[in-house]
């Protein structure tokens, strides 16, 4: 049977025997930043939800979510959301079937990183 | 059986399933986000960390509460579709099944608390 031998079979080789190459890493960065939003997804609806009970449950929710530690997760927030919003379109550009030489590929992924960047910055400066 | 073609018996039997359609689904909420997100950062950022009559009087502009409510909404059937795909790659067995079901109870849950919130500090 095919899975008479699960979980006891040699696997091939992979995380481990790799160097850290842009479009990996560019990779794995987009799925940690999208499973991870969920915390700052959570945060969010919990404080609409407490402006909508009134304000003594707006006051605890807000007064987490602008605390110190509440800022934290938000200056991580907007790093993590802008770099996985620009990647999410750069997967919709290689779903046109644009970019995606290996060369191209890479300087996008660089490009993705300095904008993700550069727009975090303003983000904390402008609001 | 009859009827049965070779194409027909085999589709859907792959190791992919439906991850066709999967797919097609998170292109579609993620093209909805590409343009909500910058919109939800602005507005919610602009009004963030002001005080609660504010942050009330903001929310009962059309605007601002269309584009959160709209960015909840996707933002949780987007985020179900892709912690779907991280589970079923790390979990196996019973326990993939039950880390996505519940995954899925908690996006719509949040989705709908969400939706709820900004309905109620708008109208």
């Amino acid at each position: 049977m095919a899975d008479a031998n699960r979980g006891n079979r040699p696997l091939s080789p992979h995380l481990t025997i790799y160097r850290p190459q842009w479009t990996s890493m560019t990779s794995i960065f987009t799925r940690i930043t999208g499973n991870a939003l969920i915390v700052t997804a959570l945060l969010i609806v919990w404080w609409f939800v407490a402006a909508a009970t009134g304000p003594d449950a707006f006051a605890t929710a807000d007064g987490f979510i602008t605390s110190w530690f509440g800022d934290l997760i938000m200056f991580f927030s907007v790093a993590g959301i802008w770099y996985h919003t620009l990647a999410g379109i750069r997967h919709l550009i290689w779903d046109s079937g644009r970019m995606l030489d290996v060369d191209k590929s890479e300087t996008f992924g660089q490009a993705m990183v300095l904008i993700a960047v550069l727009l975090t910055i303003f983000t904390v400066i402008v609001l | 059986m009859a009827y049965m073609t070779d194409r027909k018996r085999a589709a859907g039997m792959g190791s992919a399933k439906s991850g066709t359609q999967h797919h097609w689904h998170m292109m579609i909420s993620s093209v909805a986000l590409a343009g909500l997100i910058p919109l939800f950062i602005f507005t919610f950022g602009s009004i963030y960390g002001a005080p609660y009559e504010d942050v009330v009087a903001y929310y009962q502009r059309p605007f601002p509460a269309i584009v959160a409510l709209l960015t909840i909404a996707v933002g949780f059937i987007h985020f179900r579709g892709g912690v779907q795909t991280l589970i079923e790659d790390y979990v196996h067995g019973t326990a993939k099944k039950v880390a996505i079901i519940a995954m899925i109870c908690l996006s719509y849950t949040a989705a709908a608390a969400g939706v709820l919130a900004v309905a109620s500090l708008a109208l």
